[in-house]
């Protein structure tokens, strides 16, 4: 067992691109979830428009990837739009159903055979990277030496990823700490009481639908960046439910939970990977091959994953930073 | 403290449960060929011919994905093998992956290129070159698309005769979707009448209802791979055995869900948003368990694999189709009548209509929900086996099902028994006969915009009952 190596690695996990991505992600989620109380399970279906919209902005016609941010966020708010409309009357549970199952829809066709001369069917875009990588100012590999290390472009990718990180923040903290945050968090305690003293509820629920929308569209375009491709498999109804996990972790309804909340994530699931591909590799395994081979190994982080999330919501569900007076959730 | 050892015992008792299910099937994947052998035992395609020269042989077994069949000439009888055709296979774009010439004896072989693993769960088109056939004949079929769910080779046949009235039209092709429609109806009305009588108990909207479909799916295949064959009375029964197992032990499986979590948790006075989000750890933990021990191909059961269907002109329904579908009819009539004449049924409508009044009324909720959970279980389950019967299987069956489900129950109303029924078959028909204007690959698509729009114009779904809902 090399312990050295699974916590280098490890730590530029959780440190990494995708620990900003699910980070961005869960920001939205706690607009969402944490503040107003709406159960949107349809995150990964956000970022997937957003990030399609800007690609397919330069790949198709050539243009600017900026541009192509601005028509990612446009559709977002579109999107947010036509979902929230039919649901944000219903009962919690209904939003949960419809929004799962419009991120499915939105998944099913941009994946779709039929249009694959557009969106590149199951195989995705890519060939939008090359502005993007040439305003890459690093080169070389960076990070501390001996104990982690990133490539340039990954070290890019996460510079420009924990800044937009922290602007998020930023954002999500002055918004909550306004009276307008003060609303949103009184509807997610007593809808009933906020609409007897005249507030437009479905209009707030629907302004914080489109901007936790707006923080998924940013992880959508990340996830594009990282990879330099997208796809639909990017995007599939366990990113959203790691986004919950993640935000559950750091705490829901506290600014910095999402992020706290990716890094240990990242951290864990990436040491649990390292950990069992280790045990069941090499001549003599840990762990011998009649109990795990590799392939299955691989499955072991998702299985604690799931009793992790399931331990969680049970014994801590206000996570890590949560408050657990503030977040009596349940919102039927 | 007797009271948390028994709740932990009622943790620990699934996993050990899992454990010993998955020794079963970890067996049956240690031996790649079993499915082979299996296949083997089934009765041959087209055993009628088996004293003329046009019969179906199964390509050599390798590494490589075949698709295989035969052209006969069915004007002769016997029928006589067709030589000389070429046959093409296409991907879903229009690509040709595959040629082959048949043979002296009618057979064709075509191998696909590259892994089997890259073609599960696409559909290829497989077309007859009209041009290379005998003048003065007409193929029945020209295009055959099959979907490719197993990582066996598949069998196709194009019977080759006169030349036709042409194609028989949209009408024909509706009542042949109407009847897969309704087959798939039967079995998602089962799977969702679970997860509704569940809710309307509970309250509990569970993510992880899809994972109960795919544990039937799965005890079924544990039996089919027993060593032998059960046989009552000289008929191979292995599947009936398998498929009410399934049945049983699936309601146990639910009564251990409800035991072991849900009703703990409702006793802690956990909320239902918190529940859910239970139900989502709980479906990642058992779907990555099901893949652990059943792998992630996709399976078949050894009976069923290949039979051959009862042709009406140009309509086919198999056998299977019929036996599954009366079968699944059976026992959704059994249920409801259930649920609507007898005590229990009363008492399990009540308490979904008002836990509170029907507590003080003397009724024994928390004995009416154990219930629900067994039988909601116990129909998922099935569903999941005899979804396994007519398509295959794989670990993630029941999730990929799962939001079908939901649109059902929500079409037809949350927690409302009749509803469920309704919006199952709404849903079902409705995914099958939209592939007449609109490619398959769409048909999931449909049934799910069919879900928001009526959400929009009906929100208590299609029989709920008009209730303030915010």
């Amino acid at each position: 067992m090399d312990f050295h190596n699974l916590l280098t690695l490890s730590l530029q996990q959780a440190l990494g691109p995708t620990a900003v991505i699910y980070a961005l992600a869960a920001i939205g989620l706690n607009v969402h979830f944490g503040y107003t109380g709406l159960l949107n399970f349809g995150q990964a279906g956000f970022m997937m428009v957003a990030g399609y919209g800007m690609v397919f902005v330069a790949t198709e016609w050539g243009l600017s990837l900026w541009l192509g941010t601005l028509v990612g966020l446009v559709l977002t708010v579109i999107l947010a739009l036509l979902l929230g409309l039919p649901t944000l009357r219903l009962r919690a549970d209904y939003l949960a159903i419809v929004t799962i199952a419009a991120a499915e829809i939105v998944r099913q066709t941009i994946g779709a055979a039929k249009f694959s001369d557009k969106f590149g069917g199951q195989d995705g875009l890519t060939g939008f990277i090359q502005p993007f990588r040439d305003a890459n100012p690093f080169s070389g590999t960076k990070g501390i030496p001996g104990v982690v290390t990133w490539s340039a472009f990954d070290f890019w990718v996460m510079t420009v990823g924990w800044l937009l990180v922290a602007l998020s923040c930023v954002v999500v903290w002055l918004l909550m700490r306004s009276p307008w945050g003060r609303v949103l968090k009184s509807i997610r305690e007593d809808e009933d009481a906020v609409r007897s003293l005249g507030k437009n509820v479905t209009s707030y629920k629907m302004q914080a639908l489109i901007i936790g929308g707006l923080f998924g569209a940013l992880a959508g375009f990340m996830t594009a960046l990282r990879s330099a491709s997208i796809g639909p498999s990017f995007f599939a109804t366990d990113v959203t439910f790691f986004a919950y996990t993640v935000l559950l972790i750091g705490g829901a309804a506290r600014v910095l939970g999402p992020v706290v909340g990716s890094i240990i994530f990242w951290f864990l699931i990436s040491a649990l990977g390292i950990f069992f591909s280790q045990a069941t590799s090499g001549t003599d395994p840990l762990i011998p091959a009649s109990i795990m081979d590799s392939t299955q190994a691989s499955l072991m982080r998702f299985i604690f994953l799931g009793l992790g999330l399931m331990l969680l919501m049970i014994f801590r569900p206000q996570g890590i930073f949560g408050d657990r007076r503030e977040l009596a959730i349940d919102a039927r | 403290m007797h009271v948390r050892l028994l709740r932990v015992s009622l943790l620990i008792l699934p996993m050990l449960f899992m454990l010993l299910l998955g020794t079963g099937l970890s067996g049956a994947s240690a031996s790649p060929s079993a499915d082979d052998t299996a296949a083997s035992d089934a009765p041959p395609v087209a055993s009628d011919n088996a004293e003329t020269g046009c019969q179906l042989t199964k390509p050599p077994d390798d590494e490589t994905l075949s698709i295989y069949g035969l052209i006969c000439d069915r004007r002769e009888s016997p029928r006589v093998p067709v030589p000389d055709v070429t046959v093409l296979v296409k991907d879903a774009s229009g690509n040709e992956i595959g040629r082959s010439v048949s043979g002296p004896d009618g057979s064709f072989v075509i191998d696909l290129p590259g892994e089997p693993i890259s073609y599960l769960g696409k559909t290829y088109a497989v077309s007859v070159d009209k041009a290379t056939l005998p003048e003065d004949t007409e193929p029945e079929k020209t295009d055959l698309k099959i979907a490719i769910n197993t990582d066996t080779d598949q069998p196709v046949i194009f019977p080759v005769g006169a030349a036709g009235p042409g194609a028989e039209g949209k009408l024909i092709q509706a009542i042949q979707l109407t009847i897969t429609g309704l087959v798939f109806s039967v079995l998602l009305a089962m799977a969702s009448l679970g997860l509704s009588m569940i809710f309307g108990t509970t309250g509990l909207t569970n993510f992880a209802h899809g994972e109960l479909i795919t544990f039937g799916a799965l005890v079924a295949f544990a039996v089919d791979n027993l060593d032998g064959e059960i046989r009552v009375g000289g008929a191979n029964v292995t599947i009936i055995v398998g498929v009410l197992a399934a049945f049983l032990v699936s309601g146990l499986f639910g009564w251990v869900n409800d035991a072991g979590l849900w009703r703990p948790l409702r006793r802690r006075g956990s909320s239902l948003v918190a529940m859910m989000i239970v139900s989502i750890g709980l479906s990642i933990f058992l779907r990555n368990v099901y893949q652990y021990f059943a792998g992630a191909q996709a399976r078949n059961y050894s009976q069923y694999a290949a039979i051959e269907p009862w042709e009406f002109g140009s309509l086919t329904v198999t056998s299977r189709d019929v036996v599954v579908f009366v079968v699944g009819m059976g026992v959704l009539i059994l249920t409801t009548s259930l649920l609507r004449y007898t005590r229990l049924g009363k008492a399990t409508r009540a308490v979904a209509d008002n836990p509170a009044l029907s507590s003080a009324t003397g009724i024994n909720v928390e004995r009416v929900i154990s219930i629900v959970w067994i039988g909601g279980a116990a129909l998922a389950g099935m569903a999941g086996a005899l979804l396994g019967v007519t398509q295959g299987f794989d670990y993630q069956i029941g999730f990929k099902l799962l939001l079908l489900v939901f649109a059902a129950t929500v079409l037809g109303g949350l927690g409302t028994i009749w509803g469920a029924i309704v919006g199952a078959f709404v849903i079902g028909l409705f995914t099958e006969l939209t592939t007449l204007f609109i490619p398959a690959e769409f048909k999931y698509v449909g049934a799910l915009l069919v879900l928001i729009v009526v959400l929009l114009i009906r929100p208590q779904g299609l029989l709920g009952r008009a209730e303030r809902v915010g």
